[in-house]
């Protein structure tokens, strides 16, 4: 059974819609991740889901109950805020609490679930300080164990990791996917961020201007964007404009750059037939070499216009023909200088191919 | 001079205008005033000079005095409750609106534009016998007769309130215009009903405001000279007017100051007391 159901769902402010006719089923214990730029309705369907908003139309079902109707202190959900939204009038021991005293617990359980869910979080000894003693970190534990010590049905997470440093940023993320494992509860995550949603979702939901353009597991998604918009977001792509000239045991689509492409049946999904696609290849995918290709290899010749130096992998800007390339390396030693003449390797298995 | 000697003077230099302003108009009349406490005033009608603590006894000592001290102090206080009752919910108001925000201070800054004097006297014009209310009573036959509904302590403080209250408002509003609106929505999200969340969470948060603007409406409420005058009857004078009296009518100079001495530590002890808890910087928030 799903956890959430949005059923038909569509939400207007006025007169722009934010949220267009969107169903979406997450299942229970699954971490979900609503991923998309800013204003593309992933924050408003998780305020619908928290009923902080109310949906337009459709309905909502969280355990297989409607709760277009129930207001959200009866929802019984854990909610955490990019800015932390703790009490800064209340110590973190109370923040923690602060729920619980809606809930049937006595005195003594409140300090130890109090006490499990400090621990939880890896902050044992802060109940006594103040919020604003903490770091934004620690802060951001502090909501997270604020949010699942009343044993939510689902936890929702707004961004919850946006406002942390670079570095604080990636240990969170890993402290999240632990936590939210080792209790099991049905997470909803929002951000913009690919490679959090890469990193910690069982299920991407990937969103542009209030609809849903693909929903899947992390590497589907990456490796099968479903749309022009899902291959760009999620990490650097190069997309043409081709023909599909065969489309029955094997996918063939002729490409200007890369000539006769056999795409995996697997990777075109959309395709329907013989006519205008786009040829999908990502930026990673694309090898730069001096050496030969070897046999079964696409082989293109290029030159390097932008190198783009990252340490252990570099971007490169590569002309082939008329055409500019992306090309994410990773390498060993130096990388090419721009100007010299490369080769550009491509495996066929490796290209998707979208309707045209 | 050093760089560091150099950043030291600015301010001093922004502020001298000012402070030369505040110090010539406001400090050395203010010592002026202490010295005439301690002077005499003759049978004959001219001061002496002198140190006397006459005025000082008397002010202290005079049951009159403290009386009407004493009622002062319970009409600003009382002034000032029903400013936070009333100002609370509209200062909430304002501050969770969305579209109209500015429409709304707007409307709360339009009675500064009329003069004070002008709107306390509005009132004659709604309450007095000829007024509006009593016509509206009498057309509808509830009453036969007009009342006398002015000059009483209720009309004082109803004049006070409609002068204060903005003050009040625009001091809260400030409190919670700094208040995060996901504290409630995360109250909420916790288990916490509407009510529940603005007692656990708002209210406490703003209670810096209320504070400031309670100071505020209780220290110029008993300050007030006008109102009474306007709106008052014979026995509702304050304790301004007595200052007014003393110096005007019975040009008793070092008297009235003493008397305007004596309420200006009361108030300053007030400030004093408030600024020992809670701190100026809540009030310069409210006020700008």
């Amino acid at each position: 059974m799903s956890a959430v159901t949005l059923k038909n769902i569509v939400k207007r402010f006025g007169t722009f819609t934010a949220v267009h006719r969107t169903t979406l089923e997450i299942p229970e214990g699954a971490f979900v991740t609503l991923l998309g730029p800013s204003g593309c309705g992933k924050t408003t369907n998780l305020r619908m889901i928290a009923g902080l908003l109310d949906p337009t139309e459709g309905e909502i079902l969280i355990g297989g109950k409607r709760v277009n109707d129930v207001p959200i202190h009866k929802r019984n959900l854990g909610l955490v805020f990019q800015n932390y939204a703790l009490f800064p009038h209340k110590t973190v021991a109370e923040n923690v609490a602060f729920g619980l005293k809606y809930r049937n617990v006595t005195k003594s359980e409140i300090a130890a679930k109090v006490r499990d869910a400090l621990d939880l979080v890896q902050l044992p000894h802060v109940g006594d300080r103040y919020p604003k003693e903490l770091s934004g970190g620690q802060q951001q534990r502090i909501a997270l164990a604020r949010a699942i010590v009343i044993e939510p049905d689902v936890l929702l997470l707004d961004e919850p990791l946006s406002a942390l440093d670079a570095n604080l940023r990636e240990d969170m993320r890993v402290e999240l996917k632990r936590i939210q494992e080792r209790i099991g509860v049905t997470t909803v995550f929002v951000t913009h961020d690919q490679s959090e949603a890469l990193a910690l979702s069982d299920l991407i939901v990937v969103m542009s201007e209030g609809r849903v353009e693909q929903v899947g597991k992390p590497e589907e998604v990456y490796n099968t964007p479903a749309s022009e918009f899902v291959a760009n977001f999620l990490g650097a792509s190069n997309i043409s404009e081709g023909r599909c000239i065969e489309h029955g045991a094997t996918i063939v689509v002729e490409d200007a750059v890369f000539g006769r492409v056999t795409v995996p049946a697997a990777k075109a999904p959309n395709l329907t037939g013989t006519g205008k696609a786009k040829l999908v290849v990502r930026a990673e995918k694309l090898l730069l070499s001096k050496a030969p290709a070897p046999a079964g290899v696409i082989s293109v010749p290029a030159t390097v216009e932008t190198v783009d130096y990252q340490g252990q992998a570099v971007r490169y800007f590569v002309r082939a023909g008329e055409v500019q390339l992306q090309a994410i390396n990773m390498i060993d030693d130096h990388p090419f200088a721009a100007g010299e003449a490369v080769h550009l390797h491509l495996r066929p298995q490796d290209c998707a191919a979208l309707p045209g | 001079m050093s760089v560091e000697a150099r950043e030291a003077r600015q301010p001093w230099i922004l502020l001298s205008p000012a402070l030369g302003a505040v110090a010539l108009l406001l400090l050395v009349p203010l010592m002026f005033i202490v010295v005439y406490s301690f002077w005499l005033r003759s049978a004959m009608g001219a001061d002496t000079v002198g140190f006397y603590l006459d005025n000082w006894q008397k002010t202290l000592t005079d049951r009159f005095y403290r009386d009407i001290l004493l009622n002062t102090l319970k009409i600003a206080a009382i002034t000032t409750v029903i400013c936070a009752l009333m100002g609370y919910p509209a200062a909430y108001f304002i501050a969770r609106s969305r579209s109209n925000k500015m429409v709304l201070l707007l409307l709360l800054m339009l009675p500064f534009w009329i003069s004070y004097i002008i709107r306390t006297m509005s009132w004659i014009n709604i309450l007095g016998t000829s007024g509006a209310l009593n016509s509206l009573l009498m057309s509808l036959g509830i009453i036969s007769e007009p009342i006398q509904m002015l000059y009483n302590e209720a009309t004082v403080i109803l004049g006070l309130v409609h002068f204060l209250l903005p003050f009040m408002v625009l001091n809260v509003y400030v409190s919670l215009e700094g208040i995060d609106t996901n504290l409630e929505d995360a109250a909420n999200s916790l288990g916490a009903t509407r009510w529940q969340a603005f007692t656990q969470v708002t209210l406490p948060l703003s209670l810096p405001g209320l504070a400031a603007g309670g100071l505020l409406c209780f220290v110029l409420g008993a300050g007030t000279y006008i109102t009474p005058v306007i709106l008052g009857g014979p026995r509702d004078a304050m304790f301004a007017n007595l200052v007014f009296e003393a110096i005007i009518t019975q040009l008793n100079w070092p008297l009235g100051s003493a008397l305007s001495l004596l309420l200006l530590i009361v108030l300053g002890l007030l400030v004093a007391i408030y600024n020992r808890y809670l701190g100026m910087a809540q009030l310069a928030k409210g006020l700008g």
